[in-house]
């Protein structure tokens, strides 16, 4: 047990290393000047050179890396040139509302998608479990930019009930929340489904059953409880899909968070709010899914990693 | 059961697929058809503006035989748009499917095969690449090296690899222990006849289910990136960028978005269905 969580963090703290290592080459062993590129387009050449000593850029690379790591471990991340402001403050302002969109999405994803899920487990070949069914394999397959847009043409154009973009109250987060849910919780219906599936065929059910346990404690407590170990490490990774899709939905919907914020830091060539973001959110996606894989040995007591 | 019943089940596993894997590849089979022949199926010229023609509705709606779908805000065809930006759209991902796949099953061969401290780096490197959001990592890279097919495929198939990898990775580690494997290195096999004639033969099942999942996932990949105008470039058709510029159009021409997202949406869900189908066949477990 204690082993297990000592090379879980090791290992996170690898990736991490390697995350930076990445982000690094990524904006520093391209083709061209990488100071030309971290400063706005036109910069003279006297900002050029001041940039390349203060970056030693004329030192070896695993100079430069230590340079860089050292600076992000000071939060000095470098200075937005579109907002004029540490590229650092301009992201975590921005992060919020990221946030927020992906809890709402998460609570939908797990909300709609577990219940999905165990009812077509339950009532298995029923109507119920072909609609749901099909509302999963559809949530897999409908491109969330498109389905943000139909969303708007419908809601937004036609019938006009909820607002389509901006960040105001709670019912601008609805049209938004739903798309970003989509993919996920098509996921979880499916896995909910095919993990209770398994579990309600097995003994111990059979045995709850058989004492006269009331069906909803059958389901809920023993079967759910046994399928939600695997679920968990799912919704840990879809971390990874919610804040990549995101980018999009936040694009659609003018959501004012970290993703559209790097889709216009792009378009402005400000890399150093592109090379925050990734960072940030490459190391918030390590970090829960550290805490997930913990979280394990308290939900399921028969884990004891080794 | 007899040798000659289970013949026949021997000789076209893909005529027990289930039926909605079957609708899946045909649906896959037809848009694919249908962007092939593309040139033949519209005459029109997909990036001819015809301004006297703008934002015709579709045939049925209000618009004419001649643009079956309509015409979009420069009055080009939407028909032939969508058909010659299914061939791109379609050809992207199929190549970085396949160059994802060609690297995850050296990388899992590799880590599978060549010792544990690679095998190690290999798995953290993966580890890494799964920490980045994929459209995060894609819009950063393209960002610097440009929009070109090329380098599209390229970030595609970096976001693809580490899938092969540790499915092939995993495969080649319990399949080396077993009995045949062993008797094949006591009579003298060398590595690379075990990996190619023992190993790699048993991955194929869950590398074929892996690809024809992914392939829906490229597609929506592509499309997202050209719909953020971070993937294929105008004036080229793109599903993607086709949607993007119906965006401005929705309050008086809702089919500029519409049309596009249709024809993902029914790849992806062909792609989908068939990987699924695919995998109750191939994996008896699943």
């Amino acid at each position: 047990m204690r082993t297990y969580v000592v090379r879980r963090l090791w290992q996170s703290a690898l990736t991490l290393v390697g995350v930076s290592v990445l982000v690094f080459v990524i904006l520093r062993v391209v083709p061209g000047d990488p100071a030309k590129m971290l400063l706005p387009e036109g910069a003279p050449q006297s900002a050029i050179e001041e940039l390349n000593r203060q970056l030693g850029l004329q030192e070896p690379l695993y100079v430069q890396y230590g340079l860089f790591v050292q600076s992000v471990f000071r939060g000095d991340f470098g200075q937005s040139f579109q907002y004029r402001a540490p590229a650092l403050q301009v992201v975590t302002e921005r992060l919020m509302a990221t946030v927020q969109l992906a809890l709402a999405a998460m609570l939908i994803t797990v909300g709609v998608g577990v219940s999905l899920g165990i009812v077509a487990a339950v009532r298995r070949g029923t109507g119920y479990d072909y609609a749901s069914t099909v509302l999963a394999v559809l949530g897999q397959s409908l491109p969330n930019f498109w389905l943000g847009i139909m969303l708007i043409l419908l809601f937004g154009v036609a019938l006009r009930w909820l607002p389509t973009s901006g960040f105001e109250s709670w019912r601008h987060l609805i049209l938004p929340a739903v798309t970003l849910a989509a993919f996920p919780m098509a996921l979880v219906a499916r896995l909910t489904r095919s993990s209770m599936l398994e579990i309600l065929g097995r003994d111990f059910i059979r045995t709850g059953r058989a004492k006269g346990l009331a069906e909803r404690a059958v389901i809920l407590r023993h079967a759910l409880r046994n399928a939600a170990v695997p679920l968990l490490t799912v919704l840990g990774l879809q971390i990874g899909t919610l804040l990549g899709g995101a980018v999009i939905t936040e694009s659609v919907f003018a959501w004012p968070g970290m993703g559209k914020l790097v889709v216009d830091a792009i378009f402005f060539r400000d890399f150093p709010v592109v090379q925050t973001v990734l960072i940030l959110s490459a190391t918030l996606f390590v970090v829960i899914n550290l805490l997930v894989d913990l979280l394990y040995t308290v939900i399921d007591p028969r884990i004891r990693y080794s | 059961m007899s040798a000659a019943a289970a013949w026949p089940e021997r000789r076209a596993p893909l005529l027990r697929l289930s039926p909605p894997a079957l609708v899946g590849g045909a649906l896959l089979a037809l848009v694919v058809l249908a962007s092939v022949l593309a040139p033949l199926l519209s005459a029109s010229d997909p990036l001819k503006p015809s301004f006297s023609r703008r934002l015709a509705p579709p045939w049925g709606l209000g618009g004419t035989a001649a643009h079956v779908l309509g015409t979009d805000n420069l009055g080009r065809d939407i028909l032939a748009r969508l058909l010659h930006g299914g061939r791109l759209s379609l050809a992207l991902a199929a190549t970085s499917v396949l160059l994802a796949a060609g690297a995850g099953i050296l990388v899992g061969v590799v880590a599978g095969s060549a010792g544990e401290r690679l095998d190690a780096l290999l798995m953290r490197v993966a580890d890494v690449q799964l920490a980045f959001p994929v459209i995060m990592l894609a819009i950063a890279i393209v960002a610097v090296v440009g929009t070109s097919p090329a380098a599209l495929v390229g970030v595609l198939a970096l976001s693809g690899w580490v899938l092969y990898a540790r499915t092939v990775r995993a495969s080649v580690l319990t399949i080396r222990r077993l009995e045949y494997v062993e008797a094949a290195y006591t009579l003298g096999a060398t590595d690379l006849r075990i990996i190619a004639r023992h190993i790699l033969p048993n991955t194929i099942a869950p590398i074929l289910v892996i690809g024809s999942s992914q392939f829906a996932t490229m597609v929506l990949l592509e499309s997202g990136l050209s719909f953020l105008g971070m993937g294929i470039q105008a004036p080229r058709p793109s599903w993607g960028l086709m949607l993007a510029e119906g965006r401005d159009y929705l309050s008086n021409a809702w089919w500029l978005a519409t049309i596009p997202g249709v024809a993902i949406s029914l790849v992806v869900l062909g792609a989908n269905l068939l990987g699924d189908g695919l995998r109750d066949l191939l994996d008896p477990r699943g």
